[in-house]
């Protein structure tokens, strides 16, 4: 029962490793290296990215010698509408204005939840889109327009 | 009395009305979130960082600091209720804890936790005033080779802390420090690693990835499956504890604190560590290790109090060095710079209202859960049958509004969603994200110092090891990482064992 296979988890993580520590010193080797003695811009992040590459070899390696578990459950549902929620908020919040973007984020965050129900959801986030103007905008005093100039305001 | 005079000073400060409200809001909030699963100190931090700029930086450290302690709180008194630990640190709380409370004891454990809490808090506080001064007189010597061999020490601790594979730790490690390295070379103003965005020439902001990486995967997580929680115990009666509890409470209490206390002023340590060296203690000296598990008063007394000292002691490397000691430090370091204060042994001497104010306000933010919460059970019990799915768009609309109230920058809020990405992608992968935070802190310090050395000692590496201090540390480094490597080495033999 020792035949060589790979751990899945293992394997992505150690490919990602390598993968990022060899665009960091792709990166790095464009810039100064400079000496030892007079490190320029380049120097420490190539020597990291380096280590980050030996680190991913050896997780990929150590991968090999343990037992296997499942990944388990991946939450396609709550990266498809929670990602994409601070994005939303991002694009609408200077042109919709703050109280209309906070709520059309938080009512795309809610349905992340395969229990949430549309009714509940609209009267969640009205509470929620409520509560927060009144806190962040009147009481904190934080410098957001309400309603943005797509609004015609 | 140099002691006195500045615990006064402390105090004044701390009992300063207005900073009084701040620590009652951050004690309460804590707790708050200790008690809601899904949703962790770190993570409340980091959303709430940004609506503390517009207050005063005592007051600000003063709340953010009560979030932090508040947390264990909270954490033990879901731990012992329905058999889930709110914070890590509470998780071995819930072993003997929850026992108890199926006896229909829910009250008295409840209460022995908070009592041992209290009584740990404010022992740590007085520790932490008195070890404070002479260890920032010691950091006051400190040139880069020291300071570059601290934050080593700082990192390698933070791999000992993460679960599993010590490799991956390392990995995120040095995967924070080229984070932190994004944006512009401090000594030559050469731009590096930007992709040429323009928002990326002052770096990833700091806040967004936290709430990323711990808030927003973090969610993620808790939505792979959703299962309802069950509360079984409804009603919570008979708080007092017996004259047996006190009798079988006050020696666990005082170990407890004692390891408690000494595990926290080590970096890398704090209140999880804490927590289970005192359990395990424990059980070995008790005269009745077999009621372990089953309902024993040293399991909740100990554990609870050492998980409150190392809380409060971890305060000592962040406030006298400025290294931080575990994820929430980093985050409050963050706080400090962006209110201005540079982090280190001057604080102490600069700021000596902020120092001890922050000291004082442990103590009655201590009191404050005390007397708070054991007649507030009753509410944190209904807020626990709030379904989480009531809960989640809420926190994701705090942080995408703390987030953007940082620098009024739409950029970071798209920072958000890919730390957010990233950081339940490793932790799918079994990559812990304390020590990649961590790393992103320290990475541009680190950075500075070993140039700054190098400059110095004229490119002689060999700085770092005829120092000294930093020759300490360093040998401190290198025995932590050893210590970490040889359980894997353990569990890796025996594994080859049962296969053959």
């Amino acid at each position: 029962m020792k035949s060589l296979s790979f751990s899945m988890r293992d394997l992505i993580c150690g490919l990602f490793f390598i993968a990022v520590g060899l665009f960091f010193a792709i990166q790095a080797y464009g810039l100064d290296i400079g000496t030892a003695f007079k490190m320029g811009p380049g120097y420490f992040p190539l020597v990291l990215a380096g280590l980050l590459v030996i680190f991913g070899i050896i997780v990929i390696i150590q991968g090999t010698q343990v037992e296997h578990e499942p990944m388990g459950p991946i939450a396609w549902r709550g990266m498809l509408f929670i990602l994409p929620a601070p994005i939303l908020f991002g694009l609408t919040v200077r042109g919709l204005g703050f109280v209309p973007s906070l709520f059309l984020s938080g009512l795309l965050a809610a349905f992340a939840s395969s229990k949430m129900r549309p009714g509940t959801a609209l009267l969640l986030v009205s509470g929620l889109t409520l509560f927060s103007v009144v806190v962040f905008s009147y009481a904190l005093g934080l410098p957001f327009r309400r309603f943005g100039p797509w609004l015609g305001q | 009395m140099e002691l006195i005079d500045n615990l006064t000073l402390g105090f004044v400060t701390a009992g300063h009305p207005w900073n009084l409200l701040f620590c009652l809001i951050g004690v309460i909030l804590g707790t708050l979130i200790g008690v809601l699963p899904g949703i962790g100190a770190t993570a409340t931090i980091a959303m709430l960082l940004p609506l503390t700029f517009q207050l005063e930086p005592v007051s600000s450290l003063i709340m953010l600091a009560g979030i932090y302690y508040g947390a264990q709180y909270g954490g033990s008194t879901t731990a012992i209720l329905i058999n889930m630990p709110g914070e890590s640190s509470s998780a071995v709380t819930a072993i003997d804890g929850y026992q108890m409370a199926r006896k229909g004891r829910a009250g008295a454990a409840l209460a022995i936790a908070a009592i041992g809490s209290f009584f740990a808090g404010t022992v740590s506080t007085i520790l932490v005033a008195v070890f404070a001064p002479p260890l920032t007189a010691v950091a006051l010597q400190f040139g880069s080779a020291e300071y570059f061999s601290l934050m080593i020490v700082g990192l390698v601790s933070s791999i000992a802390l993460a679960h599993g594979s010590v490799i991956k730790a390392l990995g995120m490690v040095v995967l924070g420090l080229l984070l932190g390295l994004v944006g512009t070379d401090i000594y030559t103003g050469t731009p590096r690693f930007n992709l040429g965005i323009l928002e990326l020439s002052d770096g990833l902001n700091f806040v967004a990835l936290a709430v990323g990486v711990f808030g927003i995967a973090e969610i993620l997580r808790n939505l792979e499956n959703e299962h309802e929680r069950d509360v079984m115990i409804k009603k919570v009666t008979n708080l007092w504890p017996t004259r047996e509890d006190w009798k079988a409470m006050t020696a666990p209490i005082l170990r407890g604190t004692a390891i408690g206390s000494a595990l926290g002023i080590l970096p890398g340590g704090g209140a999880i560590l804490a927590s289970f060296a005192s359990y395990t203690v424990e059980k070995r000296i008790s005269k009745t290790p077999e009621e372990f598990g089953k309902g024993a008063i040293a399991g909740v007394a100990g554990p609870e109090s050492a998980n409150n000292a190392g809380a409060q002691t971890s305060f000592i490397p962040m406030l006298t060095l400025g290294i931080p000691a575990n994820p929430v430090m980093a985050l409050m370091i963050g706080a400090m710079i962006i209110q201005g204060i540079v982090p280190g042994p001057n604080v102490a001497t600069e700021q000596p209202a902020l120092f001890w104010g922050i000291i004082a306000s442990m103590w009655i933010g201590n009191l404050m859960l005390i007397l708070l919460n054991l007649p507030l059970i009753g509410l944190w019990v209904k807020l626990l049958t709030i379904p989480y799915y009531m809960l989640f768009p809420a926190i994701i609309a705090f942080c995408s509004i703390g987030v953007y109230s940082v620098n009024s920058n739409v950029f970071d809020l798209y920072a958000v969603a890919f730390f957010g990405l990233l950081g339940y992608g490793l932790s799918k992968l079994r990559c812990e994200p304390a020590p990649l935070l961590l790393g992103f802190v320290l990475g541009p310090l680190l950075e500075e110092h070993l140039r700054r050395a190098m400059i110095m000692s004229r490119g002689d590496p060999t700085t770092f090891v005829t120092r000294p201090l930093s020759l300490g540390l360093l040998l401190l480094a290198a025995a932590v990482l050893v210590v970490v490597l040889l359980p894997s080495i353990r569990k890796k033999r025996d594994e080859v064992f049962v296969e053959d």
